[in-house]
C-alpha cells in the first residue's frame, strides 16, 4: 500500500464507554458493590427482579455521575428521568434495563487530548446513568452462549451503577483513541468514583469505526467493535479495523454495518452480528421512579467539590516543575502515578527533573518488567528521593545508583542501606583516604617527584593507584584533591 | 358463636370488652370460608393454621394489655398479587406456580404489625388482567349471589370471600377498577385510594402507574380502617406519597349537608343497564335528601379512558411481565436452549388474556408506533386529569355507577374481550387520573336481583370527603346490615 493511496482515506471513531461506579451500594437497592465474590451472595429481591420488587434511586450514584459529567465540561440536565430499555437476556433480571434515554444527566461536553497527533478536542455527546447486568458463564462449547451445554448466572454485579459516556465521532486514529481512553480513565480515577479497571470490567470500551474518502460528505459504513479489555487492546483493535476497512475500500469491496468482536490472541476482529439483528428497545419512561431535577445548588456544590483534574495538574507540572510535555504525559497517566511523583519531588526538594529522570528512565522499566503500577511497588517516593540525594552527595556514582535502585525495587530497603550492604559507598571521609594517599606517595616516589616538578599528567597514575588500593571505594574527586594538596605544596 | 356478618369495627369492640376472643373470631371466619368455598372458589392458598396461631398470639397480647391495634386479632385475606414470605404467591398465573417469596409486601407487613391474622391467599384474574375472575390460571372464583355468575375482577377471590362472610375484609388491587367493579358485583364496599397512598412494594406489578392496593370490606368504616393500617410513605416505593396521612375515621359521621356532588353527563345515557340506572338514580336522590347538592358536570375526555387505558396498561405490563422467563423462579419449560426455554415457558405459563395484552403493549411501544399509540394515550391521560381538575372547581365529589351491568354469567364475555373491557368504563378514568374512588352498594337491580354499586370519586388525597359521603349514604340506606344485603349462599 503506497502512502499516497492510504492518504486518500480518513478514519472516524466514536467511543462508548461504560464505567461501574464504586458506590457503597447498588443503583436501586441496598446490596453492596464489589468485584467477584461467591456467586449470588450480593443479591436481594430488587436486584434479582423478583415479582413485586421496586427500584429506589441511589442518590450517591447520581452525584458520582454528575461529577463525571462536570469534569467532562457537560451541561447538567434540568429535568431528568429514567427509562426502561427492553430486551431479553438471561443475565438481566427484569429483562429490561433501567437506563436513561432522551434526558441524560450530562450532555454537550468536551475532553481535550494531546499527543503525537497534536491537540484534539473530543466532544462528549452524553453522560448517563443506568444499571449493570449480571454475568453469564457459558459452560461447554466455545464459551459463547450459542453452542454451550448450559449457562450459569451470577447476579452479584446486577444493579451496580453504570455510567455510559458517549463521545462524538471526533477521533481519527487508533492512537487518538488510546490517548482518549487513557485520559478519560485518569480523569475518572482522579474523581474517585470508579476503580476504572478495564481487565476487571469496571471500565468497558466499545468503538464505532468507519473509514471514508477524505472530503466525502457522509461517514463510511459504521462498524461497532466490542471486547477490548485493555487500553492496548483498544489500540490494536482499532489499528486492525482501520486497516481492514481501508483495504476493503481500496479493493472496491462493500463494508457491512455490523458488530465485530476483538480477539486478544489473534489481534483481529470478527463479525458478531449484522444490522439485520438491530434491536427495538421500546424505551418508555420507568413508571416505578419519579422524574428528578438536580437543583442548581446541588450542581454547584458538586462542581466545587471536584478535585484538581488531570488537565489542570498537567499545566501545573509544566509550570511549577519546568517539565516537558512528554514527561508530564507519562507522569499523569494515572492519578496515583502523579501523586507518587509529587511526593518524591517534595521529599527531594531540589530540581524535580532529576526525580523525573529516575522515574521515567529507570523505575518505569522495572515496573514494566514486574507488570505492576507505581503505587504497588515496594519503593516509596521518599526512598527514591533518598537515592537521588546519595548521588548528589557523591556517596555513590550514578552508575552504582542504578544497581542500588534495582535492589531497592526488589526489597523495599532505603538507598543508603542497600549501598552499605553492597559495599558501594564511596569513602568520602578525607582522613581515611589520606592514609592511603600517603602510602601510595611513599611507594611511588618517582611519580610523586614528577608531579612535584609540575608534570600534572602523572597525577592520574597516582589516583589510579589509590583507587586500586581502596578497591574503588574512594571518591576519585577527593583523591585528586588530596594528591594535589600534598604534592603541589 | 361469632356472627361473621359483624363488621370488623364491632368485632374489635367485642374483643376489647372480652365478649369474643381473636381465636373465636378467626375460627368463625375460617369455618364460614370452608363452608362456602365449594360455591365460590375464593382461596388459592389458605393459611388457616397460621391464622389460628396468630389469633392466639393476639389474644395473649390483649391479655397482657399489649394489643397492637384496636383490630389486633381480626383476620384478613389477600389477593394473591401480594407477595407473602414463605407462602406461595402466584398472581393467579401458572408461570409463578410453586414460587415461594422470600419477603413480605409492605401492605402484608403493616397488617401483620397491626396484629391481623392471615387467612390465606385468594384467587384473581391472572396478573390482575380481567374483569370477571375467569382469567385465573387456577380455576376462577364465583359470585356468592349466583354461582353461575362471575364475581367481577380482577380481585375476584377477595370480593367473593368478603361478600360471602368468609372474611371481614381483604386486600385487593385496583388498576382499572379491579376492586370497585367486583365490590359492586358482589354487593360490598371497595376502595381505590389515591395513587401513591399505599406502597406498591411487594405487589406483583401489572401496570405500575395505575396499580394501587385497595381494600374490600362490608362497611365503609371497615374499609377506611383497613386502608388506614397500611397506607403512608414507604421508602421502598419511590412513587409512594411522603405526606402525612389524615385519620380517615375522624369526622366520618359528619354528614354531607351542603356537599356538592357532580353527576357525569356523559355517563347518563344508554351505557348502563336499566336496573343499574334505576338504583343509581335512587342513590343520587338519597344523597340529595341527605343534604348534598347534585349537579350535572361534563367530563368529555372520559369516553377515551378505555382506549387510553388499553394502551398504557398493556405497555407497562409488557415490560413488567418480561421477567417471567424461567431463568430465576417459577415455572420453567423443558428445552435444550435458552431461546426455546424462554418462549415455551411463556407460551405454557401465560394465559390468553395475558398474552394478548403483552402483544398489545409491545406493539404500542414499538419504534414508529410509540407516538401514535403510547404517546397519544399519555396525552389523553393528561386531558382526563385536566377535566377532573376543572370539575373539582365546581363539586366536592363525582357520582356515577361503578359498573354498567350487574354480575354477568360465567363464559358470557370470554369470547369478546372488548365487551369485557367495557366493564371498566366508569372506573378506568379514576386510575388514569390517580384519584380516589369508592364503590358502595346501592341495592339489588330490579332486572335480575343482583347487587348494584354506586361509585363516588374524590380529588386526589381527599379520601376523607369520600368516606364521609359513602358512610352517610350507607347508614341512611341500611342495606348492608339488613338481611337483603347478604347473599343467599
Amino acid at each position: 500500500m503506497s502512502t499516497t493511496t492510504s492518504d486518500l482515506y480518513e478514519t472516524t471513531v466514536g467511543l462508548e464507554i461504560h464505567v461501574e461506579l464504586s458506590t457503597a451500594s447498588k443503583m436501586f437497592c441496598g446490596c453492596g458493590v464489589a468485584f467477584a465474590g461467591e456467586p449470588n451472595t450480593r443479591t436481594c429481591p430488587v436486584c434479582l427482579g423478583m415479582p413485586g420488587s421496586l427500584p429506589v434511586v441511589n442518590e450517591r450514584a447520581v452525584e458520582y455521575t454528575m461529577k463525571i459529567a462536570l469534569a467532562l465540561n457537560c451541561q447538567i440536565v434540568e429535568h431528568s428521568l429514567f427509562h426502561r430499555k427492553n430486551y431479553f437476556y438471561p443475565d438481566m433480571p427484569k429483562n429490561y434495563q433501567i437506563s436513561q434515554y432522551d434526558y441524560p444527566l450530562g450532555s454537550s461536553g468536551v475532553l481535550e487530548i494531546a499527543g503525537g497527533f497534536g491537540t484534539t478536542r473530543v466532544g462528549i455527546t452524553r453522560v448517563h446513568l443506568e444499571e449493570d447486568t449480571g454475568k453469564s458463564q457459558h459452560i461447554g462449547g466455545s464459551g459463547r452462549i450459542a453452542d454451550s451445554d448450559y449457562s450459569l448466572e451470577d447476579f452479584n454485579r446486577a444493579g451496580t451503577p453504570l455510567v455510559e459516556i458517549v463521545s462524538e465521532p471526533d477521533i481519527h486514529s487508533a492512537d487518538e483513541a488510546r490517548v482518549f481512553v487513557t485520559d478519560l480513565r485518569a480523569l475518572i480515577e482522579t474523581l474517585g468514583v470508579s476503580d476504572v479497571r478495564m481487565e476487571e470490567g469496571s471500565m468497558r470500551v466499545d468503538a464505532n469505526v468507519s473509514v471514508r474518502l477524505k472530503g466525502a460528505a457522509g461517514y463510511g459504513t459504521k462498524v461497532e467493535v466490542k471486547n477490548m479489555n485493555s487500553i492496548r487492546s483498544v489500540g490494536r483493535a482499532l489499528e486492525f479495523e482501520e486497516k481492514r476497512q481501508r483495504e476493503a475500500l481500496m479493493a472496491g469491496d462493500e463494508l457491512l454495518q455490523e458488530t465485530r468482536h476483538f480477539d486478544e490472541k489473534t489481534g483481529a476482529t470478527s463479525s458478531l452480528r449484522t444490522k439485520e439483528f438491530a434491536f427495538d428497545y421500546r424505551y418508555f419512561p420507568e413508571p416505578d421512579l419519579v422524574p428528578f431535577e438536580p437543583s442548581p445548588e446541588w450542581v454547584e456544590a458538586v462542581r466545587s467539590s471536584l478535585p484538581e483534574l488531570p488537565v489542570a495538574r498537567r499545566e501545573r507540572f509544566v509550570r511549577d516543575y519546568g517539565l516537558g510535555e512528554a514527561d508530564v504525559a507519562l507522569l499523569t497517566t494515572s492519578r496515583a502515578t502523579a501523586d507518587w511523583f509529587e511526593a518524591a519531588a517534595r521529599a527531594y526538594g531540589g530540581d524535580a527533573k532529576k526525580v523525573v529522570n529516575w522515574i521515567i528512565a529507570d523505575l518505569f522499566g522495572l515496573l514494566n518488567e514486574a507488570g505492576i503500577e507505581l503505587p504497588q511497588s515496594k519503593i516509596a517516593p521518599e526512598q527514591l528521593a533518598g537515592l537521588v540525594k546519595l548521588v548528589d552527595g557523591a556517596t555513590i556514582s550514578g552508575k552504582q545508583a542504578k544497581s542500588v535502585l534495582v535492589e531497592m525495587f526488589a526489597s523495599g530497603k532505603d538507598a543508603d542501606a542497600v549501598a552499605r550492604e553492597k559495599g558501594l559507598e564511596q569513602i568520602t571521609d578525607s582522613s581515611a583516604i589520606e592514609s592511603v594517599v600517603d602510602e601510595v606517595i611513599g611507594e611511588n616516589q618517582e611519580a610523586a617527584d614528577k608531579v612535584r616538578a609540575g608534570n600534572l599528567g602523572t597525577i592520574g597514575f597516582l589516583v589510579g593507584q589509590v583507587m586500586k588500593k581502596s578497591r574503588g571505594q574512594a571518591n576519585p574527586k577527593l583523591v585528586n584533591e588530596l594528591l594535589r594538596s600534598k604534592l603541589e605544596g | 358463636m361469632v356472627d361473621t356478618w359483624t363488621p370488623a369495627a364491632e368485632l374489635g369492640h367485642a374483643m376489647a370488652s372480652g365478649d369474643a376472643s381473636a381465636e373465636e373470631i378467626t375460627t368463625a371466619f375460617i369455618e364460614r370460608g370452608q363452608a362456602v368455598e365449594e360455591g365460590i372458589h375464593a382461596y388459592l392458598a389458605p393459611t388457616f393454621e397460621r391464622a389460628v396461631d396468630e389469633a392466639r398470639a393476639a389474644d395473649d397480647r390483649r391479655t397482657r394489655g399489649e394489643a397492637l391495634s384496636a383490630v389486633d386479632g381480626i383476620p384478613l385475606a389477600f389477593k394473591d398479587v401480594f407477595v407473602t414470605k414463605g407462602v406461595p404467591s402466584t398472581s393467579g398465573s401458572r408461570i409463578l406456580d410453586g414460587w415461594v417469596p422470600p419477603y413480605d409486601a409492605t401492605v402484608v407487613a403493616r397488617c401483620s404489625e397491626a396484629g391481623l391474622p392471615m387467612l390465606g391467599k385468594l384467587d384473581m384474574d391472572e396478573f390482575a388482567m380481567g374483569s370477571s375472575g375467569e382469567n385465573s390460571g387456577f380455576g376462577g372464583a364465583r359470585n356468592p349471589w349466583d354461582a353461575e355468575r362471575v364475581p367481577g375482577g380482577s380481585s375476584s377471590g377477595p370480593a367473593a370471600l368478603v361478600a360471602a362472610g368468609g372474611a371481614p375484609w381483604a386486600w385487593g388491587t385496583d388498576t382499572g377498577g379491579s376492586v370497585r367493579q367486583p365490590a359492586a358485583l358482589c354487593g360490598i364496599v371497595g376502595v381505590k385510594p389515591t395513587y401513591g397512598l399505599v406502597s406498591r412494594y411487594g405487589m406483583i406489578a401489572f401496570a405500575s402507574s395505575l396499580d394501587q392496593a385497595s381494600p374490600f370490606a362490608r362497611t365503609v368504616e371497615d374499609a377506611a380502617m383497613l386502608l388506614q393500617l397500611a397506607c403512608g410513605h414507604d421508602p421502598m416505593d419511590s412513587t409512594s406519597i411522603p405526606d402525612e396521612v389524615p385519620d380517615f375515621l375522624d369526622g366520618i359521621d359528619a354528614g354531607i349537608e351542603g356537599m356538592r356532588i357532580g353527576v357525569v353527563k356523559e355517563f347518563q345515557g344508554e351505557g348502563a343497564q336499566p336496573g343499574v340506572r334505576t338504583r343509581v338514580d335512587e342513590a343520587y336522590k338519597r344523597l340529595e335528601k341527605l343534604g348534598a347538592k347534585i349537579e350535572e358536570i361534563s367530563l368529555p375526555s372520559f369516553e377515551y379512558g378505555i382506549s387510553a387505558y388499553y394502551l398504557i396498561a398493556p405497555a407497562e405490563a409488557s415490560a413488567n411481565l418480561a421477567r417471567y422467563d424461567g431463568v430465576r423462579y417459577g415455572y420453567r419449560a423443558p428445552a435444550d436452549d435458552i431461546v426455546t426455554m424462554t418462549s415455551h415457558t411463556r407460551e405454557d405459563g401465560f394465559g390468553d388474556e395475558v398474552k394478548r395484552r403483552i402483544m398489545l403493549g409491545t406493539y404500542a411501544l414499538s419504534a414508529g408506533y410509540y407516538d401514535a399509540y403510547y404517546g397519544k394515550a399519555l396525552r389523553v391521560r393528561s386531558l382526563i386529569i385536566r377535566d377532573l381538575e376543572k370539575a373539582y372547581e365546581k363539586v366536592d365529589l363525582i357520582a356515577c355507577p361503578t359498573s354498567p351491568t350487574t354480575a354477568f354469567k360465567v363464559g358470557e364475555r370470554t369470547a369478546d374481550p372488548l365487551a369485557m373491557y367495557l366493564s371498566d368504563i366508569y372506573t378506568v378514568p379514576v386510575n388514569l387520573a390517580g384519584n380516589a374512588g369508592i364503590s358502595v352498594p346501592c341495592g339489588l337491580s330490579p332486572d335480575d336481583g343482583l347487587p348494584v354499586g354506586l361509585q363516588l370519586i374524590a380529588k386526589a388525597l381527599d379520601e376523607r370527603t369520600m368516606f364521609r359521603a359513602a358512610h352517610a349514604f350507607e347508614r341512611d340506606f341500611g342495606w348492608i346490615s339488613s338481611a337483603e344485603g347478604r347473599p343467599p349462599l
